[in-house]
This record gives C-alpha cells, structure tokens and sequence, in this order.
C-alpha cells in the first residue's frame, strides 16, 4: 500500500488515510487569460510515464493539503513537501535527480 | 484462410487437429504502409479491420509494444450495453452493441456474445430519477431499456437484497440486449480478420518516436527500424499521453488504475449483469461459474497495471450488502489495468494538430463494449476525414465547452 509522510503532521499515513488530489504546481488561469491559457489550465495535463509531482490531502488525519514527488512507473515514492510553493523545493529535485538522471517535468525539471 | 465451422472440426478430428493453421500471421514489418494503427488492442485491431472491409485500405500495419490484446482488452469485466443518457454516446455505444450481435459471424470468429441483459440498479432517489431520465432519452435515441420495479429487479437476479438498510435497490435501468462477450477472441476474432485481408501486425515492437514535416505525419520510429506512412492512428488507451507527447502536443488525459476481480467457480446463481453504481460495483458470472467483479478506479496517476488493495476491499464489501453471499465466496485473482479518463468522461476520437495523425482514446472504465463502434467510426474518420459517429468526440470540444457528460449521467463506474 501506499505510505506518504504527511509534511504538516510527520504521520506516515496509509493510502487509505489519504485522498488523491491530482497534478500538482497548476498555474491558474481566470478571466483576462487567453483561451488557450484558459483551457490548458482547465483540461490538459502532464500525465507523465515516470516522475510526477501530485497533491493529496491528509484527510483522515490532519486534514492538510500538501504535495508529493512519485514515479507512476515504478509507484516509488521520493518525497513530499508542503503546499505552499510554486514548484518542488530542491531537496526534492535533487532526490529525484540521483535516481532519475535527465528527468523532465514541464518547467519545473 | 479456413473458415472455422462444424465441419472442419469433424476432418480435424480424424486428421489428428494436423490442418489447423495460425490464426494470423506475424510478418517482419514493410518499410512503408498507407497506414499504420499504433495498438493491437480490440479498438486498434477493430479500427484496421472496418478500414479494410468499409473503405478497402488493406495496406496497413498494426504495431504492437507488447502482444496482441494483452492491454485493457484482455483485463475487463466483459460488460456490453448502451444505456447512456447522452446522444452522441448512445449512437457510437448502441451502433457496437448492434454490431456484437453479428460480430461472431461477420468474423467467423466465436466471441460468445451472450445477451443476458444487465440491470442498473437503482439504490438512491436521486438515481431512481435519473435512471428514469435516461431511460426516456434511451427511448428517444432508439435504444431499448426500460425502468423496472424492485419485485422485477428480484425476479431477474434471486440472489439479491432488496432491503438492505443503506441501499435499498428501489429500480432499475434493463437492457435485454446488454449482456457480455469473450474479451480475449474479440481481440483474437479481428486480428484474425485483418491478417486474412493482407494486413501485418507487427507485436514486440514499441514505437519510440513520431516522424512529420511540416506538421504532416511522415511515420514512426520503431523498436524494429523506421517505417513509412500516409496516415497513422493512434489507438493505445493509457499510454496516449506518451504518445502524443512523441508527436508535440499534448492531450486532457489522465491514466489510471481499474482493478477488477473474480471469484472461485460456485453453480450458476446470475444469469444477468448487475451494476450498483451508488456503492461502486458490478458483479456477473462467468460460463466457468466465477462471479466477476469489478469496480471504481484509484485516485492517483498510475502507468503499473497494479492497484491499491483497499479499493478492491471497498468494491467487495459494497457488494456484500446488496448480495449477500459474496461474503461466503473465496476471491480467486485480482487484475488491474491502465485507462486513460478525460476531463467529461467521454472518448476522443478525433483529428490532432498533426495532419494525418488521428486519436482514438479516453474510453477510461468503459471501452470494452464499444470496440466495434469504435472502430467502425474510426475508420471511416481515418478514411474520410470525417464520420457522424465520431463528430462530437473531437480533442476540440474541451475548447469549446461542448462537454459530453457522461460522469454525470453514469454517476460512477461507467
């Protein structure tokens, strides 16, 4: 089963404690943005075969929000980190980094 | 190549089962076809098959990463129906389930296409009204269910609960022709069929790349070498992404895990396909007695055909309450597989932004029962540029907001 340590708590919670909240570091688009912009924000996504970075939310724990950093080849797990950043914190990058050399993630690789 | 018949068992038998021949090639590839389909899966292979018999392109290629029908084709729960409230879903859905009447004939290929009929049942308000609502639009779109009371539901499947202190079954949504079919030889009964036309299918080999200039299709690389084509449809369910990727663009899709289960054989107990879609399962039996089983998908992004235990957990003990003897039934196997989800909860078969390249993705938890409509659309996109089963499944309408709303309709394990 799937184990995340959940940033705000430190409690390494079960899938079953958690809830998948999809891809994470979405720029939002709102009025004003372009349709493409718009629609890019709305529907498309990076669904990468490897490394992906996610959101979950601790709910039947803390009730946190925050991110995780998971390969969805080989389901491992590299870290998770809080919500309120932009993109992965380096220590996360570089975690990936020694086991994925050449990894890509849209902008933030 | 010989057609299978009573008759050729009969001089097999007394030939000692020498005369049977492979049932379809598997040729080294050309180094150019006019088409190439990427998936020999039951919507790649049923895609080829309509190209050739609708529209005469026989010189065509389908590629393989792994073997022939070893995806989603071969790891579903069987069901086949077209009881959706949307109309251009109801029209590609009912024009496969007609198509599966014939199928076994057309291809001379047995598919056990069983019409047992399969009940929705109905186990909150909301989804009593609703499945009355669809069973009107059914009516409207010349689809053949109707809404039938608990003591019907009860008559239909004896081993059912009506009372349970959650979920009462209130109703249910019957289509008399929905019902199910051999997953593998639909796959097989086509590949079969396209081999016979002169088509290759090429399986171990994984396309590595897409070739165009200036934004035309040109070919793919291979794991075999590069090879040439006109035209190319991609038709790989849960790696699209990985594929469009290849090709520059990028598609509303997200692929996840879809397990599902059977039981040991028990005596025959269900002679119908049961969906409890409020409590997330659906159950029918097998003709070697196992009750299968499956359920929702996993919440999180997943390329590894395996899923979390506790959603098979969840799936059973929502369909203890409803049938009770599931709890006394060992579990035999459990399998997952990778579907591709949109945004709407509806397919994509479409254009892309490059020219030739066609789509034919996004069937997530449904794509079993739609593989001859399907392909049949498909075809006629690919031969034609443009088909009327195909038309609102376009990469375009998540632009536009012409949603095909099906995650909706269904409410869940549509």
């Amino acid at each position: 089963m799937l184990t995340l340590q959940c940033p705000y708590c430190g409690v390494a919670a079960d899938e079953t404690e958690l809830s998948a909240g999809g891809e994470a570091h979405l720029k939002r688009f709102g009025p004003g943005s372009s349709e493409e912009e718009f629609h890019d924000y709305l529907f498309t996504r990076e669904n990468p075969r490897g490394v992906h970075f996610e959101r979950w939310r601790h709910s039947h724990g803390c009730g946190k929000w925050f991110h995780a950093a998971r390969d969805t080849q080989t389901l491992e797990v590299f870290g998770t980190y809080k919500a309120q950043t932009t993109e992965p914190p380096k220590d996360i990058r570089d975690a990936i980094t020694a086991k994925r050399p050449g990894w890509t993630w849209r902008d933030v690789a | 190549m010989k057609r299978y018949s009573a008759f050729a068992i009969a001089r097999e038998a007394l030939r000692n089962h020498t005369g049977w021949e492979r049932a379809w090639r598997s040729p080294a590839p050309k180094r150019h076809y006019d088409v190439i389909i990427v998936g020999a899966g039951g919507h790649g292979l049923a895609t080829a098959y309509y190209l050739g018999k609708n529209f005469g392109i026989t010189n065509v290629a389908i590629l393989e990463k792994g073997w022939l029908g070893g995806g989603n084709t071969g790891r579903n729960t069987t069901i086949i129906r077209s009881n959706y409230l949307q109309d251009p879903s109801a029209a590609i859905y009912e024009k496969a389930r007609s198509l599966y009447e014939t199928l076994s004939q057309d291809l001379n290929y047995n598919l056990m296409f069983s019409p047992r009929g399969v009940i929705m049942l109905a186990q909150t308000q909301h989804e009593v009204r609703g499945y009355q609502r669809t069973a009107h639009a059914n009516a409207l779109q010349g689809v053949a269910t109707e809404f039938i009371t608990p003591r019907r539901v009860k008559e239909l499947v004896p081993i059912i609960n009506l009372s349970g202190p959650r979920y009462p079954v209130l109703g249910g949504l019957w289509q008399e022709r929905g019902g199910t079919a051999r997953h593998d030889a639909v796959a097989w009964g086509y590949a079969r069929a396209c081999s016979d036309m002169g088509m290759d299918i090429i399986q171990k080999c994984e396309v590595t790349g897409v070739r165009t200039e200036g934004g035309k299709i040109t070919g793919v690389e291979t794991g075999k070498g590069p090879i040439d084509c006109q035209k190319l449809g991609v038709v790989v369910a849960g790696h699209s992404g990985v594929l469009a990727d290849m090709a520059g663009f990028r598609l509303p899709i997200e692929s996840v895990a879809l397990q599902a289960l059977v039981s040991e054989p028990i005596k025959p107990c269900m002679d119908v396909v049961v969906m409890a879609n409020t409590v997330h399962g659906y159950m029918s039996q097998s003709d070697k007695g196992e009750m299968v089983i499956g359920g929702g998908t996993d919440g999180s992004n997943n390329y590894t055909q395996r899923g979390s235990f506790h959603h098979i957990e969840e799936t059973v003990r929502a369909l203890i309450e409803t049938f009770p003897m599931v709890s006394r039934l060992k579990m035999l196997r459990q399998w997952g597989g990778i579907v591709d989800i949109t945004g709407d909860r509806s397919p994509i078969l479409s254009k892309t932004p490059v020219e030739g390249m066609f789509i034919n993705c996004g069937w997530g938890t449904g794509g079993f029962k739609a593989i001859p409509g399907s392909g049949w659309g498909m075809a006629e996109l690919m031969a034609k540029g443009h088909s009327p089963l195909t038309q609102a499944f376009g990469l375009e309408r998540f632009r536009e907001g012409r949603f095909i709303d099906e995650s909706v309709a269904a409410g869940v394990a549509h």
